[in-house]
């Protein structure tokens, strides 16, 4: 366990309270809605703003205990982060931007420069170190943001909303990125966004924040599989499933084959969200593209509807009505159609 | 012969006045006699070193004179002659110089030739108490005092280079003062142990400071000048003052406040 | 960028302004008596005035950055209580007539001053009438500018760089130096031109405190006020000396700090 972390802070009304466990290795999302005390947390993990209560601690050394009036100040922190909208500093060049953290940790020029420019070359900046940040487009800035924030091998990585500024298109292509950096990085990393997608392809354990506290925590599938109150349900139902994009068909790594509306080159992410998923008790007629037999793992009722978790080549959630869940005499083992339309299903790159 | 150009002037505003002109409202009005009483506005413009004894007295005017009011323009002599040279109204100039006033009656504003009215001369001041064992005009000659004299582009300081001139004495001052008033601050710090000023200057710091006389003063008399000027909105308070100024209880006031007879 | 077109409702009165602005010096440059200029520019006395502006308006201002910018930045940041009273005592000498300034640092500096006292006795130094003084009172009034146009800079710059410096190992003064400075740059240069032009006019703090006397005290603005008690017409001539010079220095200046901020903003 290397961060392990329970951070309280009260910010007018609202008071968070979270528990964080990241190992080595491990991502771990903070997902909520804006307003949940996320970011908070974060600026607390950062040392940018002291918790009222509880404690930080990395590696077994004690960033944070209040009760110990102990605080690291930020500095001091083996940390790296990546800001939402990149924070790269206006009047230094790119190179400059990501020397900055070795420099000021001791690294000669020299050596500061070569690991900047090693870094800037992993994420895809080859070439424009020199620039200014002003002169980067938004999705070459954030890389530059990752690049300054990793390129010192921090022990704790610490990414907020790293996507949300980015145009749809350029999400895509950096969120894939990251997710290779991420694997490739040793320390802890905890990222906070209030997209489900980005916690479901991102991260190894995901912690839902409402009003400050921990409402589920969990694996993205457990806590997809059985939300534990609506507004997880609505928030993370999404299907992420691996596959390899040809043409308008995703062949997918566990076996299964799903139509696309657009057309797909490469590994891929299919999402199906559940409200999409239609279940028939046989084959429908009429031929649809994308109609999958499967067997009924669970079902998790949530407020009027019931989350149905289906097993076969095609591992889906599916939302039905309660009458509908009770017409279909649905139960654990009980075969089931699941039928989506093509233009219902998002691909993402990977 | 003043007296019956002022009676003139008088006819002159008053016929204007038949005439529908609004000029009137400053000047002296239908009926405005010296026997019933002056009227309107008087404005005099005046040497700054006269305020107190001037507002005394232009106080007294109108207390004779409960129609009229007295207003005053005290300033630097130059500043006012620059004023009147551009056209500012007013009845009376009273200059602390003789040059200044040769500005105005050379810009041919004046009615008459200008009287001197009173005189200032130099006066060592020192702070209370003359901490430095100031005694006379030598001492400025000293490099381990610290002095004030008034810079030589202001009338003060050309009277002050006059008298050390007939003293032999060659000044080392640490500053040169723009006006009387600036020099006279810094004496009542003690942050100069003496500044050369006017008499008049010295009465009016109070008892902060201390006046030192030395004779070689004599050789740098200023003299003050007054004038009624010729387009005098009221040149029958014009007169009033100026008279009053003149009179036995005018010249006192003066010399209260440190001027002597010229 | 697109250039916006002045909207009527501005231009009428910004035509005003500069009308306003500008008409006194149209003024002076008619009233200038040129034929007479070159024997009033080389009379003795108008170089040296020249140049002790110069360098005591300079020095006032290096002065100005070394202490002002830390105390722009601690009004700033800081949240130390009492900083809104901190403000108000800064701005003082904003408002406070610079004669009325001038005698003040005679109460402190001055021979019979809380510290000027102390001063002479322990070392024999007294500073009143020298050039020390003109440099102290130039500052006096000056650094109010840049302290107020540096804290604005600071105030609108983005805080968060700071934060990002602190994730990157900076500690309070590296990040201070490496980021924040950096980026406050056009304001400090902005409340530095503010406070050399102050400095260069200053009249009222300097002759109260520092006195007149050709060579040591003696600055443009006071030799230009003299001048007009004699020779208005010399004075014309030494004012526009003054405007030229400062205004040549200005555009100078512009080029090389405000204009390569003004790109990178």
């Amino acid at each position: 366990m290397t961060l392990d972390a329970r951070v309280v802070v009260r910010r007018g009304p609202l008071t968070v309270d979270v528990v964080l466990q990241v190992a080595d290795g491990e991502v771990l999302a903070v997902l909520g809605p804006n307003g949940a005390g996320k970011s908070t947390a974060l600026r607390v993990l950062a040392g940018l703003l002291p918790p009222d209560a509880g404690r930080v601690a990395v590696d077994g050394r004690t960033w944070d205990d209040v009760a110990g009036r102990v605080h690291l100040p930020t500095h001091r922190r083996p940390l790296g982060m990546v800001f939402q909208d990149h924070l790269l500093f206006p009047h230094l060049s790119v190179l400059e931007n990501v020397a900055f953290g070795p420099r000021t940790r001791g690294a000669s020029r020299a050596a500061a420069r070569a690991a900047a420019a090693g870094w800037i070359e992993r994420v895809g900046l080859a070439g424009l170190g020199d620039r200014r940040p002003g002169q980067l487009s938004g999705g070459q800035a954030q890389r530059a943001a990752l690049a300054r924030a990793l390129v010192g091998d921090p022990a704790l990585l610490l990414l907020d909303e790293p996507l949300s500024a980015l145009d749809a298109r350029t999400r895509l292509a950096v969120r894939a990125e990251l997710r290779r950096h991420l694997a490739d990085f040793g320390g802890s990393t905890v990222l906070v966004t209030h997209d489900p997608v980005d916690a479901m392809a991102l991260a190894d354990r995901v912690l839902v924040v409402e009003d400050g506290v921990v409402v589920q925590a969990g694996t993205p599938a457990d806590v997809a599989r059985r939300p534990r109150t609506d507004y997880v349900a609505r928030l993370v139902g999404l299907s992420l499933l691996p596959g390899v994009g040809e043409g308008t068909a995703v062949y997918l790594d566990g076996g299964g084959t799903v139509a696309v509306a657009e057309p797909a080159a490469g590994p891929v992410l299919v999402a199906i969200r559940p409200e999409s998923v239609a279940l028939y008790p046989s084959r429908p007629g009429g031929s649809p593209r994308n109609a999958w037999p499967a067997t009924v793992a669970g079902a998790t009722p949530h407020g009027s509807t019931v989350r149905v978790e289906l097993d076969g080549p095609v591992p889906l959630l599916a939302d039905v009505t309660a009458t509908a869940f009770a017409e279909l005499g649905l139960a654990p083992g009980s075969p089931v159609w699941a039928v989506v339309k093509a233009s219902e299903v998002a691909v993402y790159a990977r | 012969m003043r007296r019956r150009l002022a009676a003139v002037l008088v006819t002159v505003a008053l016929g204007t006045a038949a005439c529908g002109s609004s000029e009137d409202d400053a000047g002296a009005g239908p009926g405005g006699s010296a026997d019933a009483g002056l009227t309107g506005t008087l404005t005099v413009f005046a040497a700054a070193s006269l305020t107190d004894v001037f507002t005394g007295l232009g106080r007294q005017l109108e207390e004779e004179n409960p129609e009229l009011t007295v207003r005053f323009n005290f300033a630097g002599s130059s500043a006012l002659a620059t004023q009147l040279t551009q056209g500012a109204p007013a009845d009376v100039f009273a200059s602390a110089n003789p040059a200044q006033m040769a500005v105005v009656t050379d810009a041919g504003l004046a009615e008459g030739g200008p009287t001197v009215f009173t005189a200032n001369v130099l006066q060592i001041a020192v702070p209370a108490g003359n901490p430095a064992g100031i005694t006379g005009l030598a001492d400025f000659g000293r490099e381990e005092l610290a002095l004030a004299v008034c810079a030589p582009d202001v009338p003060c300081g050309a009277a002050s280079e006059d008298v050390f001139a007939a003293a032999g004495v060659t000044p080392r001052p640490d500053t040169q003062e723009e006006d009387v008033r600036a020099a006279l601050t810094k004496v009542e710090l003690g942050e100069v142990d003496a500044a050369l000023v006017y008499a008049t200057d010295v009465t009016a710091a109070g008892d902060a400071v201390e006046g030192v006389s030395f004779p070689e003063a004599e050789d740098a008399v200023n003299d003050y000048p007054l004038v009624t000027l010729g387009a005098a909105p009221n040149a029958e308070a014009a007169e009033a003052f100026v008279d009053l100024v003149l009179s036995g209880e005018g010249q006192q006031a003066l010399e209260d406040a440190g001027f002597r007879a010229p | 960028m697109r250039r916006a077109r002045t909207p009527a409702p501005l231009l009428v009165p910004a035509a005003l302004a500069v009308t306003f602005l500008v008409l006194p010096l149209a003024g002076l440059l008619v009233r200038t008596p040129w034929s007479q200029l070159g024997t009033l520019l080389t009379a003795p006395g108008v170089g040296q005035a020249l140049r002790l502006s110069l360098v005591s308006a300079t020095v006032a201002t290096l002065v100005s950055v070394v202490l002002g910018v830390p105390l722009a930045w601690v009004l700033a940041r800081s949240r130390a209580r009492g900083r809104t009273v901190l403000r108000a005592l800064v701005t003082v000498p904003l408002v406070l007539p610079p004669v009325v300034g001038g005698v003040a640092l005679f109460l402190v500096l001055g021979r019979q001053g809380i510290v000027g006292r102390w001063l002479a006795e322990a070392t024999g130094i007294t500073i009143p009438f020298t050039t020390t003084a003109v440099v102290i009172a130039e500052t006096f009034v000056a650094m109010p500018f840049l302290v107020i146009s540096v804290e604005g800079a600071l105030r609108a710059a983005d805080a968060r760089f700071e934060d990002a410096a602190a994730t990157l190992g900076a500690d309070r003064w590296t990040t201070f130096r490496r980021v924040t400075l950096p980026l406050v740059a056009p304001g400090v240069a902005a409340g530095a031109v503010l406070c050399w032009a102050r400095a260069l006019g200053e009249f009222g703090a300097t002759i109260t405190f520092a006195g007149n006397f050709p060579g040591t005290t003696q600055t443009m603005p006071l030799a230009v006020y003299l001048a007009l008690q004699r020779d208005p017409q010399a004075a014309i001539v030494l004012s526009l000396v003054l405007l030229l010079v400062s205004v040549a220095t200005l555009l100078l200046l512009r080029d090389r700090w405000l204009g390569r901020s003004g790109a990178a903003a």
